[in-house]
């Protein structure tokens, strides 16, 4: 029989998280966006919480609650703060992620229980100028010296550059694409200063340069010419993070939208009597539920070891554009308050559309589905 | 140091309450239920006593298999011990009392913390009833709590401002808003509270003292009626609060 439904110490630690979310994120989340930066103390407790840890076993220092309670965090965090979300996103479920799939048991002991309680903060750094979708693409190089790995080149577009401790850094080796370990202020090793971008302007991103930077040789995560391998499906598993927080920012639009509809009047009625409103309102829950759906048996897939890349790819895109038409709407309904800073409905809007780019494009999610469902001459 | 803390099982207030089809309680579906909000400033209270004096807190709920859930919070939030006296549904004030009484005596902790009222039913009973039942002195409504040398030290809030009282443990403290910032369990310890032990006794006190007759929804508020601004509308707006409204 198939079943839904949370556990009990599931559904604690949503309740959980969205008390933190409501209490401690909600009542920042505008100064984050304005102030581009994500408080310290923040940072400081959600590490104390667990929350770094949820996806990860105990012996690493997580808590053993699997990509579902990832997923639940995620989707809490995001319902205040996508900045947030997307800070988190890029610390667990890429950067710790990277070590935790690919590395050797040295290298999760040594890095692992860091990660997980927040004491260092992770990023994830493989995009580059020429390798963003086409990301096998990396000019980066690694090269042997005696006992150490020698990394030039330049990455874009990496999200905590500004504040990681933490790299997981993919760059090409004689044998393909490896990944390394570059801890901040190794020598030759520069964050540059945080992009200006349109939404998520909390959550700083960077380049990375590197000039010579020399990482010692059980710095390399899993094998030589693994690394593109690695990155795949590390990737997978922040594809189910991402939607989640996308699914928590439309769930708070839509309570938002729904409240602002009961309260707003026109023609001496609350503009929720009108059936466009209505209708509005409809098509954001409906959203809201084919994401809630498809989120959670993939990440009940996840962490039964039965899911393939492509369900990933379907949760990523559909959550995406799900999150970019429900904030439309949430506008729409919200009308010339919607588009006014007094609301946070606009930061809503700017943050959701980054969701459609980052962690591959939906047009890379299409390939994927594409290829796969070719593969498999079309079942599913 | 030893404590207490008594804690029930609530409706989370964001909840839509709607009386049930026996007209006698409420309708259940769909409602979220949660840790007292006043209790979990008791819980916090505890766990902030014993992180300093050392000992343990034990906490305790009146209620039905249901009110395992309450446990697990109070368990992950870092209590030592959950008890469940697991009888029927918990709608009287002496019928809890009694069977805290109860388990308080066989234990005799130095301090018992609780709520200063649940928000379901909202009796505001169980300090004065616990304390009376134990023989034991009882600080109601309290924002700021001192123990130091055997004694308990309690701020607590009058009628516009604040009364500091005392009295020597073991004793009873009603718990208020402000006396803490209640923690978040940590994911970790949501994850160990799982497999911890709820030790479930049988219920001394099997009676109500006091039976619910019936239950009802508030009344639709009435449209306020707006009079004129002159002096004039006075004597019909008295005429009106006394003859319509009926409340002067």
């Amino acid at each position: 029989m198939f079943k839904f439904g949370f556990t009990e110490e599931q559904l604690m630690l949503r309740d959980m998280v969205f008390d933190f979310a409501e209490n401690e994120l909600k009542p920042v989340a505008a100064k984050i966006d304005h102030d581009e930066k994500i408080p310290d103390e923040i940072i400081k407790k959600i590490g104390e919480l667990g929350l770094l840890g949820a996806a990860f076993p105990e012996e690493y220092g997580g808590s053993g609650f699997g990509e579902v309670g990832y997923c639940l965090v995620q989707e809490g965090i995001g319902s205040a703060c996508l900045s947030t979300a997307t800070f988190v996103g890029a610390h667990v479920s890429i950067g710790t992620n990277s070590i935790y799939i690919g590395g050797d048991e040295e290298l999760k002991q040594r890095y692992l229980p860091l990660l997980t309680s927040g004491q260092k903060i992770a990023a994830f750094a493989l995009t580059e100028q020429g390798a963003g979708s086409d990301a096998f693409n990396l000019k980066t190089k690694a090269e042997l010296d005696g006992n150490e790995w020698v990394i030039n080149g330049e990455k874009l577009w990496i999200t905590n550059g500004p504040i990681a401790d933490v790299f997981a850094v993919y760059a090409r080796t004689k044998k393909g694409i490896s990944a390394f370990v570059v801890e901040k202020g190794t020598p030759g090793f520069t964050p540059g200063a945080p992009e200006k971008k349109m939404g998520i302007k909390g959550s700083q991103t960077s380049t990375l340069t590197f000039d010579n930077v020399r990482v010692p040789k059980e710095n390399m995560i899993g094998r030589e010419g693994h690394g593109f391998l690695i990155a795949m499906k590390t990737l997978d598993a922040g594809r189910l993070g991402l939607g989640a927080a996308c699914l928590g920012g439309m769930k708070s639009l839509l309570k938002m939208t729904t409240q602002y509809a009961k309260e707003r009047k026109q023609f001496d009625q609350p503009i929720a009597n009108f059936q466009s409103v209505q209708n509005m309102l409809a098509e954001m829950a409906m959203e809201i539920y084919v994401v809630e759906s498809i989120l959670y048996r993939t990440a009940v897939d996840y962490d039964d070891k039965t899911m393939i890349g492509r369900q990933a790819a379907m949760v990523k895109h559909i959550a995406s554009e799900a999150s970019c038409k429900v904030a439309d709407l949430a506008m729409q309904v919200h009308g010339g308050m919607g588009f006014s800073k007094e609301l946070p409905i606009e930061r809503y809007y700017r943050d959701a559309r980054i969701n459609k780019i980052f962690e591959g494009t939906n047009e890379i999610q299409k390939g994927i589905i594409a290829r796969d469902v070719l593969k498999r001459n079309g079942q599913m | 140091m030893n404590i207490l803390v008594c804690i029930s099982r609530v409706p989370d207030t964001a909840s839509r309450i709607l009386v049930g089809s026996d007209g006698k309680n409420i309708d259940t579906q769909g409602i979220k239920f949660v840790v007292n909000p006043y209790d979990e400033f008791a819980i916090e209270e505890g766990l902030r006593l014993r992180e300093k004096n050392g000992g343990t807190v034990t906490a305790i709920v009146v209620g039905t298999e249901a009110s395992k859930d309450v446990l697990r919070t109070a368990l992950a939030m870092g209590v030592d011990k959950a008890v469940l006296v697991k009888g029927k549904e918990p709608d009287d004030s002496f019928y809890v009392a009694k069977n805290l009484a109860e388990y308080a005596k066989g234990i005799s902790p130095d301090l018992i913390l609780l709520g200063r009222q649940s928000v379901d039913y909202d009796s505001r009973q169980m300090a004065s009833a616990l304390g009376e039942l134990l023989g034991l002195p009882s600080i109601s409504v309290v924002s700021k709590l001192t123990i130091e040398n055997g004694k308990a030290t309690a701020e607590k809030d009058i009628e516009g401002g604040k009364e500091v009282v005392e009295a020597s443990l073991p004793c009873l403290i009603s718990c208020q808003k402000g006396l803490n910032d209640p923690r978040y369990p940590k994911l970790p310890d949501i994850m160990k509270a799982k497999s911890k032990p709820i030790e479930e006794i049988v219920p001394i006190e099997t009676q109500n003292k006091v039976t619910i007759l019936g239950m009802s929804m508030p009344s639709k508020k009435r449209v306020g009626k707006i009079l004129g601004a002159e002096d004039s509308d006075i004597d019909e707006l008295v005429k009106l609060l006394h003859e319509e409204a009926k409340v002067i």
